[in-house]
């Protein structure tokens, strides 16, 4: 009995083990299968991902290349300096870290609300820079307080650094912070703090002065920690760029035009080396590429002289009396006058019932003295015979109306105006009067300082077609600077007596006519000893300024002081020197100046001249000379 | 012959010396449960990123200790085993209320009493206990008590009661081992199929009345095994992880001591829990399945251990302790591969923990002493039964 029981429950228990070995055999299959699809199947998947987890791909940022004077003086260049950022998804709370971090270095709550907003706009990895050019000390008071700050972490980077600042800021433009608008698919945009150039060769020349940005293969933990890194690609550094620029003319013009509102240009009149290219009043670029304070972008933006303006390549300006160097030989290009004819000036000159004032009774002049003198009844009179559509032609040879392509933004046309232009821009037809306006380069005449320092150096060289350049060709790498050949112009096809003709009456309004000595003569000689003999050709300009009424005209006769500063008359002076052999042309605008081209701008361009020649490389090097042009650059600058 | 005859019938009887109890232990089992550690001193090895501190040079010490405990377990006669079998499922339940009690005072949820050489986890404990009484309780009842519904009122009783203890701990992923594992010795008692398919149909019926009791960590494990992308790095967090390990440790592995999930952290409880998600990773599929295969070698051994017994105590024992080690491993492993939620169960004689090794060689003794006394017969009560 007990042994029947027995056996019908080892028969039940064989049974029920056997299920329960089936299930668990089948469980077990399961989990081979799983392993199988997780191990085999999506094994590459997972690798992937594993591989996602532990590699940090980090971008490595290529020091900028520096912008560099035709002698290699840098002008613009890095300099170390320390930054501290946050990582957020680091930070437990970013508040609660910028807090802290408050308390060791000095943190406004804008800049605060300023990160705040960023945060919510990236990515919890991104890494955010919270303040830049750390002193010393603020950077080793968060180092050693790090314990207490998560997510926040010191970098050393290279900023920036304009040491001519002043000098340079309209040519160099600045670099700044990228724009949304600025994304080009770089990866090296989307790098926190990286700069691009905002205005100026920074701008045009980004690309080559950016370089390539290296990688960085780190191996992290799950906290984000690096363990080692894995690949390095080294980036290549952005290239110099090599201005045609002289630091030293530059800088000497810029403090020369002292508070003036003023441009000057100074170019070679060989190969269109352009040596200064000054708008003044300027800023200090270094401050642009901190970030300006609301403060001082006030200052800036509402300041008369309009310190934010390039003027020498947008500004524009009646280019006055400097304008008839190219009617005189439009006049002898078509003939309508011989340079020996006369001209009769009474002080002033009748068209029908319209009557035009000379600033002289002059007499007779012919063209030499026509120029020399500046007389306008003489030019009036030729604008007559010629009409505008035979002076623009001319104009536009010599580089008028049109932008002179160095490259830079924001440069301004200037504007020749012709019969066709009246009539398709006002709808009006062209008066005989107007002729007389553009005779004298007044009316709707417009030039950019640039262009008359083009303009004069056309004079200057014989009549062929020099066009200005800023940038040396070698930009690429750091060969060493050649002194490369001379470029190849076009002619611009004018006889050389017609040259010469003008050449004399710029020659005269310097030095005065042949015999005589003039009070300007006096003034304009060059007074280096191992000069002697050297002289300046020049043409001067005073140009009224739009707006001016006929009782602020008899005001200004009087009295020019008691005219506000905005209206009074603008002025120029174009030149080339020296006279014998020009080398070098400059032009000199300077905004509502006290008097005009010859009393006020005309000294302005024989100061900058003379150091122009005394620098001039071709002339022996004195020792006072290699000191300033010494290859050695700044202590403090980095590569 | 005679003398063959005469050990037959000391093994009836059981009364063999200590030594030719231990001469008829199961060498080879060892051997494989040997192997089995061995894999996990390995593993422990390269969790501390090859070094013996603080893990593996522990763990051998108590494997060694609870190679000691299995022999005397090994020896005790089975016949006390039987008539203590109530008292040490006693002494256990005691020392969950008191557990829970404690818990209650501090504050807390406490899993262990502090008996201070040692921190004993009654919990680990009650699943030899629960199996050793119901073995006891179906060693007296013949098929047709079983039958009976009040016959099975008391064996119910006695898996409830503690399970409700250990969930209060709060400790679902043991709690529900114990029920799984009562179920199948009940199961292999004779209880007949539609009993257990009333009871499945009674859980799922309870389901939506326990749900609002689970803690919301519970709930979270339970959410992530349905959509582990849900929160990949909250509560998806580990379960992603130790797929990307898994899978990224491809066929072969990526070398011993050369997972990057596991040693660059982004795999937590790599010494624990997750510790087969470690060994997959660098030993790859293969490793996985040698270990697996080593698994199913002990369940061969726990099933023949359990066919050759002559009694029903050791039958049921065995298979209760057999079946404890599948559920063991088998949820370990489902859980790292995400196929099950997240429980705390530990990877049997691999995974770091005192309490689960100690607990585990009692249970492989418990095994071994079914294996010596595998001829002896027993009364209902334990008693010398000859015939």
């Amino acid at each position: 009995m007990t042994i029947t029981r027995d056996s019908d429950w080892t028969k039940m228990f064989t049974r029920r083990a056997a299920v329960l070995g089936g299930v668990q055999a089948t469980m077990i299959a399961t989990l081979v299968g799983r392993m199988y699809y997780l191990q085999v199947v999506q094994s590459d998947r997972y690798k992937m991902l594993a591989d996602d987890n532990r590699i940090n791909i980090q971008l490595l940022p290529p020091p900028r290349g520096r912008i560099l004077d035709r002698f290699g003086q840098p002008l613009a260049l890095n300099k170390q300096q320390f930054r501290v950022l946050v990582v957020p998804e680091q930070a437990l709370r970013v508040g609660d870290t910028l807090d802290t971090l408050a308390r060791l270095i000095d943190l406004s709550e804008h800049e605060r609300d300023r990160i705040k907003k960023e945060v919510g706009r990236k990515r919890g990895f991104v890494p955010i820079t919270i303040k830049e050019n750390l002193s010393w000390h603020e950077m080793s008071r968060v180092q050693v307080n790090a314990p207490d700050l998560p997510g926040i972490m010191i970098d050393e980077g290279l900023t920036r650094f304009y040491p001519h600042g002043q000098d340079v800021a309209h040519l160099l433009g600045y670099v700044s912070s990228v724009d949304e608008a600025d994304l080009t698919g770089d990866p090296l945009l989307q790098l926190p703090g990286f700069r691009i150039g905002k205005d100026g060769v920074e701008k045009v020349y980004d690309l080559q002065l950016r370089g390539k940005g290296g990688t960085s293969q780190v191996e992290v933990n799950a906290y984000g920690r690096a363990i080692r890194e894995l690949e390095r690609q080294e980036g290549e550094a952005g290239a110099d760029v090599i201005l045609t620029i002289d630091e030293r003319i530059q800088g000497f013009a810029a403090q020369r035009l002292g508070e003036e509102s003023a441009s000057v240009a100074v170019m070679d009149v060989h190969t269109g080396d352009l040596l200064a290219l000054v708008s003044n009043p300027s800023f200090d670029a270094n401050a642009f590429s901190r970030g300006l304070t609301s403060a001082e972008w006030k200052d800036l933006s509402t300041n008369d002289h309009k310190p934010l303006i390039n003027k020498v390549l947008s500004g524009q300006y009646s280019p006055g009396s400097t304008f008839k160097t190219v009617v005189a030989l439009a006049a002898l290009e078509h003939g309508v006058i011989s340079p020996e004819q006369t001209v009769h000036c009474s002080g002033s000159y009748n068209l029908g019932s319209y009557v035009k004032h000379c600033h002289k009774v002059h007499g007779s002049v012919s063209m030499v003295r026509a120029i020399s003198l500046s007389c306008d009844v003489y030019f009036y009179e030729v604008a007559r015979r010629l009409g505008v559509d035979k002076i623009a032609p001319m104009a536009n040879r010599f580089g008028l109306g049109a932008i002179s392509g160095i490259g830079l933004p924001n440069e301004k046309p200037g504007l020749i105006p012709t019969e066709a232009w009246k009539k398709a821009a006002r709808g009006e037809r062209w008066a005989p009067g107007d002729n007389l306006n553009v005779g004298i380069g007044q009316g709707d005449v417009l030039a950019t300082p640039i262009q008359l320092a083009v303009q004069a150096a056309r004079l200057a060289n014989g009549g062929i077609a020099v066009k200005p350049r800023l940038v040396r060709p070698a930009v690429q790498g750091n060969a060493p600077i050649t002194d490369d050949a001379r470029p190849e112009f076009e002619s611009l096809n004018i006889p050389l007596a017609h040259m010469e003709i003008v050449r004399q009456g710029m020659y005269d309004v310097v030095n005065g006519p042949p015999g005589a000595t003039t009070a300007m003569a006096a003034k304009l000689k060059l007074t280096e000893p191992d000069m002697k003999g050297w002289t300046i050709s020049g043409k001067t300009g005073t140009a009224a300024v739009r707006g001016m009424t006929a009782a602020d005209r008899e005001a200004q006769k009087r009295d020019p002081s008691s005219v506000p500063w905005h209206l009074r008359d603008n002025a120029l002076f174009i030149a080339f020197a020296p006279s014998h052999a020009p080398r070098y042309s400059l032009a000199v605008v300077v905004d509502h100046a006290l008097g005009g081209g010859a009393a006020f701008a005309a000294p302005i361009a024989k100061d900058i001249m003379e150091l122009v020649l005394r620098l001039d490389p071709s002339r022996k090097p004195r020792a006072e000379d290699q000191i300033a042009s010494g290859d050695a650059p700044a202590q403090s600058e980095v590569r | 012959m005679s003398d063959m005859g005469f050990m037959s019938a000391r093994l009836r009887r059981g009364d063999m010396t200590p030594g030719e109890k231990l001469w008829q232990m199961s060498w080879s089992l060892i051997f494989w449960i040997c192997c089995i550690f061995a894999f996990g001193f390995a593993m422990l090895y390269s969790a501390a990123n090859g070094s013996f501190q603080p893990w593996a040079a522990p763990q051998l010490a108590r494997f060694v200790v609870g190679l000691g405990v299995m022999a005397v377990l090994a020896v005790v006669d089975v016949r006390l085993l039987l008539r203590y079998a109530y008292a040490f499922y006693g002494i256990v339940f005691v020392l969950l209320v008191v557990v829970d009690l404690k818990g209650f005072v501090g504050g807390g949820a406490q899993r262990w009493v502090d008996l201070g050489f040692f921190q004993l986890q009654p919990s680990e404990l009650m699943k030899p206990a629960i199996v050793l009484a119901l073995a006891r309780y179906f060693h007296g009842v013949n098929m047709e008590e079983i039958g009976s519904p009040t016959a099975l009122l008391v064996p119910i009783l006695m898996v409830i009661a503690p399970v409700i203890l250990i969930i209060v701990q709060p400790d679902l992923g043991t709690a529900l081992l114990i029920i799984m594992g009562s179920g199948i010795v009940l199961f292999m008692a004779g209880v007949r199929i539609w009993k257990f398919l009333a009871v499945g149909g009674l859980g799922l019926a309870a389901i939506p009345i326990a749900w609002p009791m689970l803690h919301d960590y519970q709930k979270n494990r339970i959410y992530t095994l349905l959509d582990p992308d849900r929160d990949p790095l909250g509560t998806g967090y580990h379960i992603t992880q130790s797929k990307i390990a898994l899978g990224s440790g491809g066929l072969f592995g990526k070398g011993f001591m050369a997972g990057t999930q596991s040693h660059l952290n982004f795999l937590p409880e790599r010494q624990t829990d997750f510790i087969f998600t470690m060994l997959a990773e660098e030993l790859g599929m293969i490793g996985g399945l040698i270990l697996l295969g080593l698994y199913v070698i002990l369940l061969i051994y726990g099933y023949a251990i359990a066919f050759r017994c002559r009694h029903q105590f050791g039958r049921l024992v065995a298979i209760g302790i057999t079946t404890g080690f599948f559920l063991y491993f088998f949820i370990n492993i489902a859980m790292v591969m995400g196929m099950i939620p997240v429980v705390g169960v530990t990877l049997p004689f691999i995974s770091y923990g005192g309490t689960s090794l100690l607990t585990l060689m009692l249970c492989v003794g418990l095994l071994m002493n079914i294996h010596v006394h595998r001829d002896v017969h027993m009364g209902v009560r334990g008693g010398f039964k000859d015939f």
